[in-house]
Parts: structure tokens; sequence; C-alpha cells
């Protein structure tokens, strides 16, 4: 592991960062298509450069996407280890549902007062 | 199914007493860790508030930090021993925010008979239409948020494994 991660951001910061048309189809394109440059992202797609840049800032901040450069551009990947932990807090949340159903299942089979 | 979370699970007590611990909003509440201001009826709104759970103190703890936040159901049917559904708004904990106008979830609890007790279902469902923002924030501000099966998400996130 690189000295470079910054400490891992909260879940909060993670789902915030996708909580975002544009930037799940960012994270979309990234993931289908691997490191792609600005240019390539913004094209086909009716967004601008600079609107790209900003989601891409938002997402590199939630450790998401890492930007290197290459010549005069950056090129843009995901961080796929930042994407596995987004999919743990969905099973998480699946699990307070399991949680929710416990108490319930605690409450009526405990004999009555 | 990308909208819908389902759960069952077997519950060792009569029909009746599962019935009650669903339909009853004093019990429901107690479980769930609400407190309900007024009776499940079909077609009610009925406000409640966060009150932390001493059914699984743990989970109480966890709820202590939304005391006292309000929020609504909207009791869709009541078929008494058999199906409980209300929609609500999901996560919808964060002060100072209207959730009145977006749109709602529906969670329904079934029974049925089982073996050795009650096969209880409960679905909820709706996420698709739930805005991505807010499933992302409820995701962070409700500790129920049972709902945030932000599928948009998981979608994506399995194209990268």
């Amino acid at each position: 592991m690189s000295s470079r991660h910054r400490k891992p951001e909260s879940p909060e910061v993670i789902f915030a960062a996708l909580g975002d048309r544009i930037r799940l189809n960012l994270v979309s394109r990234l993931s289908g298509g691997g490191p792609m440059s600005i240019t390539a992202l913004a094209s086909g797609e009716n967004v601008t450069r600079q609107a790209v840049t900003k989601h891409l800032r938002v997402m590199e901040a939630a450790g998401l996407v890492r930007g290197r450069r290459h010549g005069r551009e950056r090129i843009w990947q995901l961080e796929a280890r930042r994407l596995e932990d987004a999919r743990k807090y969905l099973k998480e949340i699946s699990h307070q549902w399991d949680n929710a159903l416990a108490r319930l299942q605690a409450y009526v089979e405990r004999p009555e007062r | 199914m990308t909208d819908t979370i389902r759960k069952e699970i077997l519950l060792r007590a009569s029909r009746g007493r599962v019935w009650r611990a669903l339909s009853d909003s004093a019990e429901f509440g107690h479980w769930f860790g609400m407190k309900f201001e007024s009776p499940f009826t079909a077609g009610a709104t009925v406000r409640g508030t966060i009150q932390p759970t001493t059914v699984d103190p743990d989970v109480g703890k966890a709820q202590e930090s939304h005391r006292g936040i309000a929020f609504e159901l909207f009791i869709e049917r009541i078929e008494p021993q058999r199906l409980f559904a209300f929609r609500w708004h999901p996560g919808a904990v964060e002060p100072g925010i209207d959730y009145s106008k977006e749109p709602t979830t529906l969670v329904t609890f079934e029974l049925a008979d089982a073996a050795e007790g009650v096969l209880l279902t409960v679905t909820e469902s709706g996420f698709d239409s739930i805005p991505l923002e807010r499933r992302a924030r409820a995701f962070s501000a409700n500790e129920q948020g049972w709902g945030m099966m932000v599928k948009v998400i998981a979608r994506y996130v399995e194209q990268t494994s």
C-alpha cells in the first residue's frame, strides 16, 4: 500500500461523493473503460470538461478516484479499494435490516410479562 | 430487482403475538426504536419520534444520537393477522429538510404460518425513485437506514470486481 493514501474517509464522505448522477456515470465509465483523461470522460457526454474536473475532484477527496499526470493531461482511474469499502457499507445496510428483525424476534419470542 | 429489499425470518411465536408486535404502534415502537403518537390505522398518518430501543442495548445506544427526531408513517394497508404496510421517507432524519414532496418507499410485513411459528417476509420497495443524493445522505444520517441499498451504486461497484 502506498503511503500516499490518506486516512480512510468516513462512509458519509464516500456515499456523498457517489450521490450524484454525473459522478456515478463517471464511475461507470472509468470502471468500464479503464484510466481515462478528462477530455475522454467529457466526450460524448452532456457535460463540460470543467464540470467533469469538478466532479473528479470531489471523488478524489473521498478517495474514490486518483489522477496521475501523464504528459500535459491528468489520467484518472478508480481506486478499487475505496469502492470495495462502499460495497461493504451496502452490505452493512442490509445487515441493519437483519438487526431490526432480530430485535423483533427477541421481542416476540421472549415470554410475555 | 434493483428497487426492493426483501427479508424473511422465522419467528417462534404465535401468529397473534407477531401480529400485535407489528400492528400495535406501541409494540412496534418498542422493538424498532420509535415512539408513536397514535395507533396504526389504515389511511392514517402516524407521527413518531426516535426513541432508542431497549430490546438490544447496543442498537439502543447507537440510536441515541437520533433520539427525538420526528418522522411520519403513512399507513397503507392493515389486513389483520396477515399484512401490514406503510410508506415512509427512508432516512428522513435530517433536521431542517422538508421531505414531504419526496417519493416514499413502501414497507410491507407479511405473515404466513410455518411449521414452528410464523414466517415473516419484509419488503421495502421504491428505492429507484428516491433521489440519489438523498439516498447517499440518508445512509449516513439514518442508523435505521435499511433502505439505503443504493442499488445504482451497487450496480456500478459490481462492474469493478
